[in-house]
């Protein structure tokens, strides 16, 4: 029986703990005058045996789940005969491999009958693993169910102890961001210290040469230079600049006009269509970059006589900005739309003219608004992924000239760790500390614009 | 009915209102009239059976009256009765809220405020506007008050500008209190200052008229006991209009008062005669507290 | 006083007019702005569509196809094994050379053979297993996929005076022109780009198994999100009480919606694949990753569409003895669930159009079989644009454009639901 169907199973018997539950109520309710006479409604008796049936068992399937890989490796140790076990970690891990192919029926190649026998006791341990699960997870939901159903009284508050749990289950719920949260940084943290524990962390920070590639030899680990994210850092700016060159402009003056000029009309219809922009997924703005913007700029480069590399920072950033202007301006929007209109009156009535008053009035006062959401855009920016893997280079040249191509921190990780890896390399480990770096940056400009945003928005209300 | 007052009252001439007699006995007049002295001979600005709409709904009905030259005249009235909304039409700053509309007549020295060709923007440098709730730039205290000057391009000098600042801050009666300050933000004031400092704000630009809506409803009785002051300096220089909640206020500062009541204004007398004798029912049931 | 007052008006119209020029200027700006991101998004969506448009038609070539037993390999016509592995490409190279009976160098024949796709037989199978004895040992005229560079030159020849001749010689054009004259080539609808998996010959690959994919995981998705953001908004607008722990909550919920989402393809590496050791290119892993991207978004929503609901209603529940629970479940959920599901579907549409956090899990691996579970080895849509915008034959630029193209389509189509949704269940208090 596979997990998926004791788990219909367990289901199945929870539905029918409620009904029997909720019999049990309105049976006890008629000896004693009535529902009105029960503490909480049938419905109530009937949740609280689910519950009692439901929750153990879930509990039971989910820490055997977790502990039955170590119980049968201890087990299967066991089995082996002396010599073996006496082995190191990592040979024992190999045999323990071996044994797990043989297991999976890949015995080609093995001809230990220590092994072949391992394999078969593994084979048959899983399977009275499975068989034992079923039992004690259905049991277990039976006994509770039935020691939940034996304690319904009238007098049981069945509709409040129901609710904790309710209310429980959606702590637990909203808990999920935390662990999202603590799960990104762990991940990321615990394999970039043992990345650090190979190259320094300052070479990584500092250092201007970055070619990951060589360092899968197994003497050049940790070589001079060879993790230097510099030109990384370097690109990830250089294309996020040219973004927020077109999009703060282009996305401030687009709020602008269509808050204090553009009537309800012509606002209600370009700013869905400005918001399709947003909406359209990164991979199609890299393939616009990549093959149609980076061509253009190419050959207008070359009529210009410029030389301009194919997968230049320009054509990247470009289409990022691109990108970006929607964003940038419904931000601005919000926060011009909520400065006050008592101070657009207070300047209208000097006689200012509208482009005065937004200038220099309604824009100084939107300004923290205004710079939370450019941060907010910069921290998009930075991590933007698909439009620099497919429009930016691989090449790591640090240079300030748009028209070169760079590459970019995201770019890397993606490179470094498409495919198969393995986790015990600096190259995949690196990428791991870049989405440190990519991490802790995003965040500290995540956590500044939103509170920027929430300190101006208190300021008006 | 109110097909009815517009044609009757298009075609009375300022003369005959005027002349009106002025006596102790309220006289029986016509529901939807103006009663008292609304006109005044050679008025800074004049209002002629002004309407004013928002979307569909008329918030003011057909209100015809003076300002005179550097005279302080006050409108008051229960909430909601539009004197708010009558001021906010002297200088447009109804063409801010979407979906209003003026209509009827409103004149500054003889010149159609609302006429389409005429610019709003030299209009409120003529007639400037003190606000109910303090609404200081979020600028320094110096260039809220220099905002106006610069925008217009008053001065040319930054001495002069600063010249104009002290004294506006000087006449605003602001001065000593922030002399040392000015590059603090505007904000940082207490309620009265921000008044008085958006007043200076106003009166740098040098209006002819200075507009002002409820402007101590925001603040605690020694802060609207200096405004008040400041009003009556500022009368002999300029034509104020002041709506006020406050009836004590109205007494206080102005010499003319105009009564509003459901959009139509009801009666314009020397504020005096209003508070003492006034011509029509509402207004006395107003001024002894029956409603408001 | 008087004159001094009409020095500040005449001073005012003085500057009058250059201030008008600054105020039209500004004004300028802002429609330009605007214009520049109206001309980008058309921009983008002609070159999508004028790229992609021509993908949805496939040339097809007009063979006569003589089903010879010899030839296929058939002895018994009862054994469905021999109709599976009989000769078919051998049948329809065949055909090619006696329409071409002067080809007769092995170069040339290769040169040949290449104008059909390599599928072609599989087809041919098809229709033949249908009703092997009447064909068998018969000719009939059948319509097979020609290949792409034949696809990509016919196309290219039609469109503009130039063509585009890629791959093929100046005596494969000779050919094809011949079946042109002879009226033997046709473009029919592709249905194969609908039907088929991924392929590396691009007359073969079609968008069937991503979809798929995108499905499986998309289901993941919102099987997860939609309940357990739910369940979170409920916690925090209505039980949450305020003190640190519920503060944490909320500033790491705004914080995850800013985080790059390659970050959660990097959890997902970490966690799930090499911890947990589940396996690679799964919808199921995909859908998990995607859950906790999209739960910020889903859990902010629901929020707001909790909060929209007056206290009135509360009260009034409360007020006749409903418990908090009951209150929450018959009044406050049912009243927001259309702002709720509206939230739910913006989410979505975020994670159909997700590639970077999928590439870190391994769904960017080569499938040719159609996904049938959450547990099948899959891509998704976006990834599948990924791959073959990075393949070097032409044919699979039209193609790229085409998936994009029903990409877009179902991201139109999902918004769409949901601003509809929105204007016309959401109530207005």
């Amino acid at each position: 029986m596979d997990t998926s169907t004791l788990l219909a199973i367990t289901a199945a018997l929870a539905a029918l703990a409620y009904v029997i539950g909720r019999g049990r109520s309105l049976s006890q309710a008629a000896d004693i005058g009535g529902i009105r006479k029960l503490n909480s409604l049938p419905f109530y008796y009937g949740m609280l045996t689910a519950l009692w049936c439901g929750l153990p068992a879930l509990l039971l399937l989910v820490l055997w789940l977790i502990f039955d890989e170590a119980i049968i490796q201890a087990l299967l140790i066991e089995s082996l005969p002396a010599d073996m076990r006496d082995l190191g970690g990592s040979e024992l891990g190999l045999l323990l491999n071996s044994v797990q192919n043989i297991a999976n029926g890949n015995s080609a190649g093995i001809t230990n009958p220590d092994l072949l026998a391992a394999g078969q006791l593994l084979v048959s341990l899983r399977e009275n693993s499975q068989r034992a699960l079923a039992v004690v997870v259905l049991s277990g939901g039976l006994l509770f169910g039935v020691f939940g159903w034996a304690r319904i009284r009238p007098q049981q508050k069945a509709r409040f102890q129901v609710e904790a749990v309710f209310k429980i289950v959606l702590l637990l719920c909203s808990c999920i961001a935390i662990v999202t949260t603590l799960g990104i940084v762990l991940s990321v943290l615990f394999e970039s210290l043992r990345f650090f524990q190979t190259v320094p962390f300052f070479d990584f920070v500092f250092g201007l040469d970055w070619s990951p590639q060589m360092a899968i030899r197994s003497d050049q680990v940790g070589g001079s230079g060879a993790f230097g994210a510099v030109p990384l850092f370097a690109g990830t700016l250089l294309i996020s600049a040219i973004a927020m060159l077109v999009a703060v402009p282009t996305g401030l003056m687009a709020a602008i006009y269509l808050s204090e000029y553009a009537g309800s009309r012509i606002r209600s219809a370009v700013k869905p269509m400005l918001e399709v922009l947003a909406g359209i997924p990164t991979v199609v703005y890299g393939f616009f970059a990549a093959l149609t913007v980076a061509p253009m700029i190419r050959d207008n480069g070359a009529v210009l006589g410029l030389d301009v590399s194919s997968e230049s920072a320009l054509a990247a950033g470009l289409v990022m900005g691109v990108m970006i202007i929607p964003f940038v301006s419904s931000l601005s929007d919000d926060v011009i739309t909520a400065v006050p209109q008592s101070l657009r009156d207070g300047s209208f009535g000097l006689g200012a003219t509208q482009s005065e008053t937004i200038r220099q009035v309604v824009i100084p006062a939107a300004l923290p608004g205004i710079v939370g959401g450019v941060l907010l855009a910069v921290s998009r920016a930075i991590g933007e992924t698909m439009i620099v893997v497919m429009a930016a280079g691989l090449a790591a040249n640090l240079t300030a000239n748009p028209l070169e191509s760079v590459t970019t921190v995201t770019v890397q990780i993606v490179t470094l760790l498409v495919g198969d890896q393995e986790f015990d390399s600096p190259k995949t480990l690196s990428a791991f500390a870049l989405g440190l770096m990519l991490f802790v940056v995003t965040l500290a400009l995540n956590y500044i614009a939103l509170h920027v945003v929430r300190k101006y928005r208190e300021q008006y209300e | 009915m109110m097909e009815a007052t517009v044609e009757s009252t298009i075609e009375q001439s300022a003369d005959s209102l005027v002349s009106r007699p002025a006596t102790g006995e309220r006289a029986p007049v016509a529901e939807g009239e103006t009663v008292g002295s609304p006109f005044v001979d050679s008025p800074k600005m004049a209002m002629r059976n002004v309407d004013v709409f928002y979307n569909d709904k008329q918030a003011i009905f057909d209100v015809s009256m003076d300002i005179g030259s550097n005279e302080v005249v006050s409108m008051i009235g229960p909430s909601g009765c539009g004197k708010s909304t009558f001021l906010r039409a002297l200088n447009r700053m109804n063409d801010t809220i979407e979906g209003a509309r003026v209509e009827g007549s409103l004149r500054l020295e003889g010149q159609d405020i609302y006429d389409p060709k005429l610019d709003v923007v030299p209009l409120r440098a003529r007639v400037g506007m003190v606000f109910q709730k303090p609404n200081p730039f979020p600028k320094s205290i110096y260039d809220n008050v220099a905002y106006g000057p610069r925008i217009h391009g008053l001065v040319d000098r930054r001495a002069d500008l600063d010249d104009v600042v002290e004294d506006s801050l000087q006449r605003a009666g602001l001065w000593n209190e922030v002399k040392d300050r000015l590059n603090q933000p505007g904000t940082g004031l207490s309620g009265g200052q921000q008044q008085r400092l958006c007043i200076a704000r106003t009166i740098a630009v040098s209006p002819e008229v200075i507009l002002m809506d409820e402007p101590c409803s925001a603040l605690d009785p020694i802060a609207t006991a200096k405004i008040e002051e400041l009003i009556a300096e500022l009368s002999e220089n300029f034509t104020i209009a002041i709506v006020t909640h406050s009836m004590q206020q109205a007494a206080r500062v102005s010499s003319r008062t105009a009564y509003f009541h459901l959009g139509k204004l009801i009666e314009v007398n020397d504020t005096e005669r209003v508070f003492t004798n006034p011509e029509h029912e509402l207004t006395e049931a107003y001024i002894t507290g029956r409603f408001g | 006083m008087n004159k001094s007052a009409e020095k500040t008006i005449d001073l005012v119209n003085r500057n009058l007019a250059k201030r008008y020029r600054a105020e039209k200027r500004f004004r300028f700006y802002g429609l330009l702005s605007i214009s520049f991101g109206l001309l980008c998004l058309l921009f983008l969506f002609t070159d999508i569509i004028g790229k992609g448009h021509s993908a949805f038609l496939q040339t097809y070539v007009a063979l006569d196809i003589h089903f010879d037993e010899e030839v296929l390999g058939i002895d018994n016509i009862d054994d469905p094994a021999q109709l599976m592995v009989a000769n078919y490409d051998g049948v329809i190279r065949k055909a090619l050379r006696d329409q071409f009976s002067e080809v007769s160098s092995r170069r040339d024949k290769r040169a040949l053979y290449a104008l059909i796709s390599n599928g072609a037989g599989f087809d041919l199978q098809r229709e033949f297993s249908l009703n092997p004895r009447e064909l068998l040992g018969q000719t009939r005229t059948f319509w097979l996929v020609a290949d792409d560079d034949v696809d990509t030159y016919l196309k290219s020849y039609r469109g503009s005076g130039e063509a585009f001749t890629g791959r093929l010689s100046e005596q494969q054009r000779g050919w094809v022109q011949t079946w042109v004259a002879e009226e033997r080539i046709e473009k029919r609808f592709n249905r194969i780009f609908f039907t088929s998996g991924d392929s590396r010959e691009p007359e073969l690959a079609g968008i069937r198994g991503a979809i798929m994919g995108s499905l499986f995981t998309l289901a993941v998705t919102l099987v997860l999100s939609f309940p357990i953001g739910v369940a979170a908004a409920i916690y925090l607008e209505e039980y949450a009480p305020k003190n640190k722990w519920t503060d944490l909550i909320e500033v790491n919920i705004n914080n995850l919606a800013a985080v790059p989402s390659i970050i959660f393809g990097l959890l997902g590496l970490a966690i799930f694949i090499n911890f947990f050791e589940m396996p690679r290119s799964i919808p199921l892993v995909g859908g998990i990753v995607l859950t906790l991207m999209t739960l910020p978004t889903v859990i902010i929503s629901s929020r707001a569409a909790i909060k929209s609901v007056p206290p009135s209603i509360r009260e009034a529940a409360l007020g006749i003895g409903a418990s908090k629970m009951q209150m929450i479940l018959h009044h406050v959920l049912p009243l927001a669930m259309p702002g709720m599901l509206t939230g739910a579907i913006i989410g979505m549409a975020q994670a159909l159009g997700e590639t970077a956090p999928l590439l870190m899990i391994g769904m960017v691996a080569f499938i040719v079989d159609i996904p049938g579970a959450v547990n099948d080895p899959a891509t998704v849509l976006p990834v599948q644009i990924f791959l073959w915008s990075d393949s070097p034959e032409r044919a699979f630029v039209e193609r790229t454009s085409a998936a994009i193209m029903v990409l877009l389509a179902f991201l139109i189509i999902m918004n769409t639901l949901a601003v509809w949704l929105r204007k016309r269940l959401e109530r207005r208090w």
